[in-house]
């Protein structure tokens, strides 16, 4: 069943040499699956997910035909039903953690304060709620970390008090962009974990921008490769090693590998007639 | 001579609560010219070595030497001249006020360079910039290009050594590569000496002789990368984080 569905979506920046086109005409569907986003850096990816909350800030414009949730068009409703959305339908993970966070307040402080916000849930609840939930995304001392400030955090620790934070509206759907890139593996499988639980026992959408080749193969259902503000191609995630396209083809090249060392990496040679073929649908 | 050389390194934060024992009895060498890779759980005090290096947790205790040069309380210039680090989060260490020209201009003119424009260009050809990035502020710039601005930057004095920190974390792999080439390139031309911290193993065991692992504060491990390409770790911790790179398992419950 379709959750999300985004057809014809375009970013533009004014900047000093012209418009500048971030995203150009993207168009897929979001069920209860994990969808995954790869692509050049660059590529409009963050973009994408900002511009479904409507989070891209000015002077950068949006349009699309539409961006619909459940049927509903996110782009025609008031900021007010727009923040309502964000808080309990759709979140996301940003990729700068620690510059999402409040710098001066404890990360107790400001995730009992979502939970009581947005939850609604009574406030004697909401510190052991948010300790379980630290727990839950493996940090080893939450009694420490519920007290800290963001800056004291290491960096992987910072990315798992968004993820637990961004979880607490239970959100019918998440964008998580790069939520791992921080995370040891070890502790990346049992973050996964939680997000694969979300989408199998409760139908969570889940929108998944990872550099990570191979874990977006091994963790997600589809895969949309994204190039210069295009979807270049799509395809099942455990296909994404048979691609066709030759910029994914060239991804799976550079890669480095534990297996076998090499002298140099390849590089890409990219080909200006990527950007120029238009977009793939990602439609399903 | 030898890169760095930390021996019985511990580096604590006093918060007002607790103390915090990031770094516990740490001894590590890096030869010149050679490259060793700090891997291990998140919050087991990676970054903190690499930021008492640098000079910017004072309280630590033990002896750091790097470059010849036994470290203090206090670093000069000349040390940022020599020594240069990628931070973990480019967000937060550019100035969200200061263009890329500026960024990169300002490290150039302190460190005494001139042709500052000619280096400018050059620096973003190097880390995949073209020229329209120049005059951007790190707002108008996607997670990737921030971090190659922060590796850009880190290059402008010429450095001997860099403390490298996730320096590739945000890049897609196809413009990993390419900064992991020009590293490598860096590194025979100038005999430079790399620390790395990185999750990713592959990315690790390509660049790196050696790899230490780190678990609660303390390396458990330290072993050549032959050993860690053959998955053959001694310690349990290193074989559980060997393990778990092999690819998601869904869990079955
Ligand atoms: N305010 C702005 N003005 C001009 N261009 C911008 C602005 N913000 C972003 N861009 C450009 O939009 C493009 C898409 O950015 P986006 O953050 O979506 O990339 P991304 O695919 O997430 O890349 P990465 O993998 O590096 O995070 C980038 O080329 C970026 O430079
Ligand atoms: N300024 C600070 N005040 C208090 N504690 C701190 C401070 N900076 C770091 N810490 C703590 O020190 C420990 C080590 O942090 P560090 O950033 O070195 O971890 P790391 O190995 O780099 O982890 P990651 O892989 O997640 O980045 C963590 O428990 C962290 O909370
Ligand atoms: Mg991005
Ligand atoms: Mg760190």
């Amino acid at each position: 069943m379709t959750r999300l569905d985004v057809e014809n979506l375009w970013v533009k920046f004014p900047t000093r040499n012209g418009i500048f086109d971030a995203v150009r005409g993207v168009s897929f569907s979001l069920g209860e699956e994990r969808l995954g986003i790869v692509g050049e850096s660059g590529s409009g990816k963050s973009m994408t997910g900002r511009a479904i909350l409507r989070l891209i800030r000015k002077p950068g414009q949006v349009t699309a035909n539409h961006i619909s949730l459940d049927g509903e068009d996110l782009l025609k409703l008031s900021e007010r039903k727009m923040r309502s959305v964000r808080g309990q339908h759709i979140s996301m993970i940003m990729q700068d953690p620690k510059f999402s966070l409040n710098p001066v307040m404890t990360v107790g402080e400001q995730m009992m304060e979502s939970y009581t916000l947005q939850v609604k849930g009574p406030r004697f609840q909401a510190k052991d709620k948010v300790l379980e939930m630290l727990d839950a995304v493996a940090i080893r001392d939450p009694g420490r970390v519920f007290n800290a400030y963001p800056h004291e955090l290491s960096g992987g620790m910072g990315q798992r008090v968004m993820i637990a934070m961004m979880l607490i509206p239970d959100p019918d759907i998440l964008i998580a962009d790069e939520p791992t890139s921080a995370l040891d593996v070890s502790v990346q499988m049992q973050v996964l974990n939680i997000l694969d639980k979300l989408v199998r026992d409760r139908g969570m959408g889940l929108i998944f921008i990872s550099h990570d080749l191979n874990l977006v193969s091994s963790f997600c259902d589809r895969v949309l490769i994204m190039y210069a503000g295009r979807i270049v191609e799509a395809c099942a995630a455990d296909k994404l090693h048979e691609a066709k396209h030759p910029y994914t083809q060239g991804l799976l090249k550079s890669l480095p590998r534990l297996d076998s060392p090499q002298e140099r990496l390849e590089v890409l040679d990219r080909d200006p007639a990527w950007a120029e073929t238009d977009s793939v649908s990602g439609v399903t | 001579m030898s890169g760095i050389i930390l021996e019985k390194l511990n580096v604590w934060f006093d918060t007002p609560e607790t103390r915090v024992d990031a770094v516990k009895n740490v001894s590590l060498r890096v030869e010149q010219g050679e490259s060793v890779g700090l891997v291990g759980e998140s919050g087991s005090g990676k970054s903190t070595i690499l930021r008492a290096l640098t000079g910017l947790v004072p309280t630590w205790s033990g002896a750091m030497e790097v470059a010849g040069e036994k470290l203090g309380r206090q670093r000069s210039r000349h040390f940022y001249k020599k020594v240069q680090m990628v931070f973990q989060d480019p967000y937060a260490s550019l100035h969200p006020r200061h263009s890329v020209d500026q960024v990169l201009s300002e490290t150039l003119r302190l460190h005494g360079f001139n042709e500052i424009d000619r280096r400018i260009s050059n620096l973003l050809t190097d880390v995949g910039l073209g020229p329209s990035f120049r005059f951007r502020y790190p707002h108008q710039l996607s997670g990737g290009q921030r971090q190659r601005v922060a590796i850009a930057r880190a290059l402008a004095p010429e450095p001997e050594i860099l403390l490298l920190d996730e320096p590739t974390s945000a890049l897609d792999v196809s413009v990993q590569a390419e900064i992991l080439n020009l590293l490598v390139d860096l590194r025979q031309e100038h005999h430079l000496t790399y620390l790395m911290v990185s999750h990713d193993l592959a990315v690790v065991g390509h660049m790196c002789q050696q790899i230490a692992v780190m678990q609660l504060g303390e390396i458990v491990e330290i072993m050549p990368v032959a050993e860690m390409r053959e998955l053959k770790p001694k310690h349990s911790y290193s074989r559980h984080l060997l393990e778990s790179s092999l690819g998601y398992k869904r869990a079955d419950d």
